[in-house]
């Protein structure tokens, strides 16, 4: 193969200053998506568990939308189809005026994607507490939401801890399809450096790179959120 | 305290509880008794409304069960309850265990609920223990936090669904002795149990229950001196042969 290696061109400007935007706008893509995710994935969630019969219809309707479109097309509804469905004055304003309108769709989006499956797992979780539970918590007198704040919600959290890693570093992952709707995130830095250094492999093997260190600090911030909330003599002991 | 009137439940088309009639004074000790799956725990969970029933009447000191303008978390704070799972929560201590309720239902202060709560895991004999988690206890330390759990918001009565049956045998007994203290001082109880020597004990009067329906409701003497049905007979000839 005739390729004539140059890593020092990553660190050359403005190629450097790319990578570095890239990580930025990945990294606040991915947060704030996240904070969507969690928050929302939590309600619909909790919502999948009640005894009320609409509201859990509501809750299974808004998982099975979501989580059943491929992620790149609903990049393309929230930028493209959204905008000419809404009203003509929103439609105008998220065309326009809205700050960012590929980021701010492109959060929505993975927030909104990734809201089903987080509360597929908080149902899980949920539902894997023994009713006794809850029976025992109404038995004292507590009411419905207080068995939810108090038993049910700390308890199946931790039991789900696990599964969100993964959830929360797929957000990571996924946030790469924004650059299909033009979000200058990590990838889409290392398409333009390709395009204009010809040098694509020390372009997306630093991406990676990047990519892997960043799940990486997430796993290891996981790790210490579950022990933290781990309940001392509860479930499978590992040997120390 | 407690009156059943002509409580009927059905599970689909099942029907679970025929025509109960019966009540439980202040004080007493009422041990229900019976085959598997003969209504004994779906009755007593009646009483507190964890189970819903279509037909009859259950009242508690005065106040429906049934009805819908009864404010049930308030009257399931006045009624304790022990179930065979002990149902404690695993990510609270046996201390906090019986403080939550004190606190989010009673509205004590952190402070009295501590108090009152050391006060019931000594009466239990659990006193030091109470910063341990549910399952850094035995089962028979489980079940007897649960009952101070119970206790801790001061009930006009307490039902037991089988209390004694998840345990290893040996801790039986210090669960029972848990509990024949407690009828002794006086409290109102309702108690699902296949523990005869128990029933025998401390019970005042004995309900036999087969098939839904309460087929024996004799004083404790009575019951164990000369049960009437042969049904009643055929189950204690089997379970007080061991």
């Amino acid at each position: 193969m005739n390729y004539n290696w140059n890593w020092g061109i990553l660190f050359e400007e403005p190629y450097f200053d790319w990578l570095v935007s890239g990580v930025e706008w990945t990294l606040f893509v991915s947060a704030v998506a996240w904070i969507i995710a969690f928050s929302l994935g939590s309600i619909v969630g909790v919502a999948r568990t009640v005894d009320s019969v609409p509201i859990r219809a509501v809750a299974t309707a808004y998982v099975e939308l979501f989580r059943n479109i491929p992620l790149i097309v609903q990049m393309f509804l929230w930028f493209y189809v959204v905008p000419e469905m809404v009203p003509d004055d929103w439609g105008r304003w998220m065309k326009r005026d809205m700050p960012f309108p590929e980021a701010t769709s492109a959060i929505f989006c993975l927030g909104t994607y990734t809201a089903s499956r987080v509360a597929e797992q908080v149902r899980a979780g949920i539902e894997s507490i023994p009713v006794g539970q809850r029976a025992a918590g109404l038995a004292m007198g507590l009411t419905t939401v207080q068995v939810y704040r108090y038993l049910l919600v700390p308890v199946g959290y931790r039991i789900i801890v696990p599964p969100l890693t993964s959830e929360f570093l797929t957000i990571f992952k996924n946030s790469s399809l924004a650059l299909t709707i033009g979000v200058a995130e990590l990838l889409y830095q290392a398409r333009q450096i390709e395009n204009y250094t010809f040098q694509g492999f020390e372009a997306f093997t630093s991406v990676t790179l990047i990519y892997l260190v960043l799940t990486m600090i997430v796993v290891a911030l996981m790790v210490s959120v579950e022990e933290k909330t781990k309940i001392p003599g509860y479930g499978i002991q590992k040997d120390k | 305290m407690i009156e059943f009137k002509n409580v009927n439940k059905w599970y689909g088309t099942f029907q679970v509880l025929k025509e109960c009639t019966s009540s439980v004074k202040k004080g007493e000790v009422v041990v229900i008794c019976g085959p598997s799956g003969s209504g004994k725990s779906t009755l007593i969970k009646c009483v507190n409304g964890l189970e819903p029933f279509q037909e009859g009447e259950i009242s508690v000191d005065g106040v429906s069960v049934g009805a819908k303008e009864t404010n049930l978390p308030k009257l399931r704070s006045q009624i304790g309850m022990v179930f065979q799972n002990f149902e404690l929560f695993p990510h609270k201590t046996a201390m906090q265990n019986i403080c939550l309720a004190q606190i989010k239902v009673l509205g004590r202060s952190e402070d009295e609920a501590n108090t009152r709560g050391q006060e019931l895991l000594d009466r239990v004999g659990l006193g030091d223990l109470g910063y341990k988690y549910p399952s850094q206890l035995s089962g028979g330390q489980q079940q007897r936090v649960a009952i101070a759990r119970g206790l801790a918001m001061d009930p006009i009565a307490m039902l037991f669904d089988e209390p004694t049956s998840a345990l290893d045998p040996e801790m039986i007994n210090e669960v029972l002795d848990v509990m024949q203290q407690l009828a002794k001082s006086g409290m109102t109880m309702m108690v699902v149990t296949h523990e005869m020597g128990f029933a025998r004990r401390v019970a005042d009067r004995v309900i036999f229950m087969d098939e839904g329906e309460i087929v024996e409701d004799a004083t404790t003497d009575d019951f164990f001196g000369k049960p009437h049905s042969d049904r009643a007979q055929l189950f204690l000839s089997k379970i007080l042969e061991h």
